[in-house]
């Protein structure tokens, strides 16, 4: 831990920069991140992880073209081979094909779900934050309630009351997408706003932003250019666990019949699905379970990167 | 199948050509029940088959402890307030009826000295009375006799409306019943009633002791304390239960039958899913015997491998099938969707029922999902004229549905899918969360997604699917897809009461809060017509031949496609004896008679 007295200092030091930034529109405090988001190892290769999965789920299909729900009794609960590279389920369906599929939606649940309780998160700590007063606790309060509201029943309720709605204007699939992402994402956004809150209330009083006041700089742009980028940090590794989160939410709604038509093929359907067999197919359940797990940890890692390399308090090892 | 059809079929049986056991299957795959077939051999003079046991002891008791799983557990232990199978079962290791159904749909008497039927002029010619002799060495777990004064007292306690007893509709077609002597009763009823032995006779026909109910009868019957801590006259006397978890039981030494049981105690315990109660009895051997396991077969014969227990499957009238909605669940009308006072776009053309008819593949179904747990009948769905035949087969015929559908005038647009009058062949297809069921599902579909019909998947909870809650939209009752599967279970060995399902006045809707039990919507009058005649008809093969009526009907009509049967599925040690499960009663019909091997 570093000394309360030398944080402070430090931050003394860095805050001008900070401030110089600002005034010329220069990209040096993130390629400054860059530089130490490059230097912190896990989080490169979680980086590197990521961009691979999506890669793979965005392109694959084109390339590996074998249709996801082609039912072929013959070739049921296959063990990998050159034809079927990750096995088959026990209606023969190639799970490659199922997986490539099922990750763009699991991908796109969890990430669409982040920034949505990010955006949430951050605009309602941000004004309470910085505004104070009866708008403070009010916003806080809300916050609470939110807090305090049962999680799953509240989501089967919602569900059940605007699933049809959407599922007529938009179709079963982009009105689910819609209807989950919205859920998990208003659902969320409570502690990234108690968190946007603290740091704001600790960072509207320093020197740095007393200046910038000082020099004119309007309400908005002090939040935005000054106070926002300091606070990022542990933004940052929240959202990183609601990525996760969101994906096992998605998986939880599937198992309860509330998700995406059973057809469909989201990961965590597909381990839904393999579990009764995990005892003799369980090439079934390890492919879609390491996707999971592998998207879920680099994340984590690419917010601890992250937050490293946007916190200048922290002085990097070599 | 015609009455005649019928008639030569009794007269193979009595000739020995054709086994009672094939006979009583041949009628399950009409529609009937064992019950009401083996009644039909009964009133023709065929003798009633004797249930034999392998193991004869020579003394009661020594057998130890047999542990026994239901993976949904017992809450209450009287027969009459049972809701669900669980308590009905748990209720039998201490209660006993008059006579209990086997395995054929025989009854064998337990507290009964005989089976009443017309040769022994114990069922009334007119069908308007049935005499009962009861056992006269029976005495109830607290040492009292058990008298005809018992059974009378059970009609009362369950008629009366303010007990609100589960059993009560068995009853309610007594009009009297005259005590003829202290251990002989007469059940006079309202009106012919061709199918006698619903009262006091399997699942809903146990009998509770007089004098510790009697107090009990009417508003006060939930506060009896016997409710938790039976007295009946079964093979086991009440030792310890705690609701929602485990029911213990010792030997009753009085037990009226000779040398049984085997058991010095047997214990069921609740809780836990059918897949690890399967292992705990078929792959580990914890337990000798586990209730209702549905589990895929392929999972099931993995874990008998082991050779430590064994899935018991035997027949009952339980049928998967897929139903369709003559009404309209997209469209509302005063307050409820599916209304009566709508008819479905495109489901009432028949074209389209037929090619859906012909896009199952039951085929698949059975072989590739359900194994030995689902048997796709071809009996069922073909025309019953053919039934005997071993050429009838159900048919999946992705070409012929394309033709029908074509002829019919549904065109295929630029995305694949059919239309006609700007009405498009999309369909959501609603089911229970069950993995056999989901696959179903994607079998169905892959075929409709061949012949044009776009097919949207949705599956629902079973809490929610199954319960009757009338304020949820996703109940199987409420119906508010345009398909959906389930299984109808046939509880009643009578199958008149299965089969109102159809008939008009059971359709399900807002005003009845969705208890209706014609879920489909479906209405004809031929059907009311012959469900109405064979209410009243005397003459079990003849009315045989009208119940078989109404199921053709149903059947031509495609109101419901048939998939697959589903036989009662239970996980047996491979150690007991005598464990043969009914199809038409409780798992512990038998109980006095289970063994174990050393």
């Amino acid at each position: 831990m570093t000394p309360e007295g030398m944080a402070g200092a430090e931050r003394r030091r860095v805050a001008p920069v900070a401030g110089l930034s600002a005034a010329e529109p220069s990209p040096s405090l993130w390629r400054e991140t860059g530089r130490r988001f490059l230097r912190h190892r896990l989080a490169t290769v979680g980086a590197a992880v990521l961009v691979v999965m999506v890669v793979g789920v965005v392109a694959g299909p084109l390339v590996w073209r074998v249709p996801v729900n082609e039912i072929d009794f013959k070739a049921k609960l296959r063990t990998p081979s050159w034809s079927h590279p990750l096995g088959t389920d026990d209606l023969g369906q190639d799970l490659l094909a199922r997986m490539l599929y099922g990750g763009r939606i699991s991908l796109a649940v969890g990430i669409v779900a982040m920034l949505i309780a990010i955006s949430i998160g951050t605009a309602i700590g941000a004004t309470t934050g910085y505004v104070g007063g009866t708008v403070d606790h009010t916003l806080m309060r809300i916050t609470d309630m939110f807090l305090s509201l049962p999680g799953l029943p509240l989501l089967l309720l919602i569900v059940y009351l605007f699933r049809d709605a959407l599922r007529k204007a938009l179709g079963p699939e982009a009105g689910v997408f819609i209807l989950i992402v919205a859920v998990i994402g208003g659902l969320r956004w409570m502690p990234v706003a108690r968190l946007v809150r603290a740091q704001f209330l600790s960072l509207r009083e320093k020197e740095f932003v007393e200046a910038a006041r000082g020099l004119g700089a309007p309400p908005l742009r002090q939040v935005v250019r000054h106070i926002l980028p300091n606070s990022m940090g542990p933004v940052i590794v929240a959202g990183t666990i609601d990525v996760a989160a969101a994906i096992i939410a998605e998986s939880t709604l599937s198992f309860l019949g509330l998700g995406f038509p059973p057809d469909i093929p989201t990961w965590g359907r597909l381990l839904f699905d393999a579990k009764d067999n995990l005892d003799f197919a369980p090439h079934w359940a390890i492919f879609p379970g390491t996707a999971i797990f592998l998207t879920v940890l680099s994340i984590n890692y690419i917010g601890d990167g992250l937050r490293d390399a946007l916190d200048p308090r922290k002085v990097l090892a070599r | 199948m015609e009455e005649r059809a019928l008639r030569t079929l009794i007269d193979q049986v009595r000739a020995g050509t054709l086994s009672r056991r094939r006979f009583v299957k041949v009628m399950v795959g009409l529609g009937l029940t064992a019950p009401m077939a083996a009644q039909m051999l009964a009133s023709t003079g065929v003798a009633q088959a004797q249930t034999k046991w392998t193991f004869s002891p020579t003394k009661r008791g020594g057998g130890g402890l047999v542990k026994t799983l239901w993976w949904q557990a017992p809450t209450l232990l009287n027969p009459h307030f049972a809701t669900g199978t669980k308590d009905q079962d748990a209720s039998r290791i201490f209660y006993e009826p008059l006579g209990a159904y086997d395995p054929d749909g025989n009854i064998v008497p337990m507290l009964a000295a005989e089976v009443p039927s017309q040769q022994n002029g114990q069922v009334a010619k007119d069908g308007m009375s049935v005499t009962w002799r009861l056992r006269k060495n029976v005495v109830w777990h607290d040492g009292k006799p058990f008298t005809a004064d018992d059974v009378v007292f059970n009609w009362e306690y369950v008629t009366d409306p303010a007990t609100a007893a589960v059993s009560s509709g068995n009853y309610r077609d007594i009009a009297r019943i005259d005590k003829l002597d202290s251990h002989t009763v007469k059940l006079v009823f309202k009106s012919p009633t061709p199918f006698w032995s619903s009262p006091f006779c399997g699942p809903y026909g146990m009998i509770i002791p007089k004098h510790l109910f009697q107090a009990y009868k009417g508003d006060k019957s939930r506060e009896a304390p016997n409710n938790l801590k039976p007295v009946g006259t079964g093979p086991f006397r009440f030792a310890d239960f705690k609701p929602g978890d485990i029911v213990r039981a010792e030997l009753n030494p009085n037990y009226h039958v000779p040398n049984r049981p085997f058991f010095d105690a047997i214990e069921m315990k609740g809780g836990g899913d059918a897949i690890s109660a399967a292992r705990a009895v078929i792959q580990t051997g914890e337990f000798d015997y586990a209730w209702n396991i549905q589990v895929e077969d392929e999972i099931l014969k993995r874990m008998e491998q082991g050779g430590k227990g064994r899935a018991d499957i035997v027949a009952g009238g339980n049928i998967e099938h897929i139903q369709l909605n003559n009404t309209d669940p997209w469209t509302e009308v005063e307050g409820e969707r599916s209304s009566i006072k709508t008819r479905h776009p495109f489901l009432t053309d028949p074209a389209v029922r037929q090619a859906l008819n012909l896009l199952v593949d039951r085929g698949s179904v059975q072989e590739q999902i359900y194994g030995r747990t689902g048997i796709a009948t071809a009996n069922f769905v073909n025309a019953p004229s053919r039934f005997v035949s071993k050429n009838t087969r159900w048919e999946f015929n992705v070409d012929r549905a394309n033709q029908l559908l074509d002829g019919a005038g549904w065109k295929r647009g630029s995305d694949g899918i059919r239309a006609k009058d700007g009405k498009k062949l999309r369909l959501v297809y609603q089911t229970s969360i069950n993995a056999l069921r989901q696959k179903t599902q994607q079998v169905v579909k892959q075929a409709c997604a061949k012949a044009g019909i776009d097919v949207e998947l949705k599956s629902v909870t079973a809490n929610v699917y199954f319960s009757s809650d009338p304020a949820n939209p996703d109940t199987y009752s409420h119906f508010y897809t345009d398909i959906q599967m389930y299984t109808t279970t046939m509880v009643e060995p009578d199958p008149q009461r299965f089969l109102d399902q159809f008939t008009s006045w059971e359709i399900a809707s807002k005003e009845n809060k969705w208890q209706g039990r014609n879920i489909s919507r479906w209405r004809n009058e031929e059907y009311d017509r012959a469900w109405k005649a064979a209410e009243a008809e005397m003459d079990p093969v003849k009315r045989a031949a009208l119940l078989v009526k109404t199921n053709d009907l149903v059947i031509q009509n495609i109101v419901v496609v048939p998939v697959v049967f589903r036989p009662r599925v239970a996980a047996i040690s491979s150690r007991m004896r005598d464990v043969a499960q009914s199809g038409w009663d409780s798992d512990f019909w038998a109980l006095a008679y289970w063994s174990k091997q050393p």
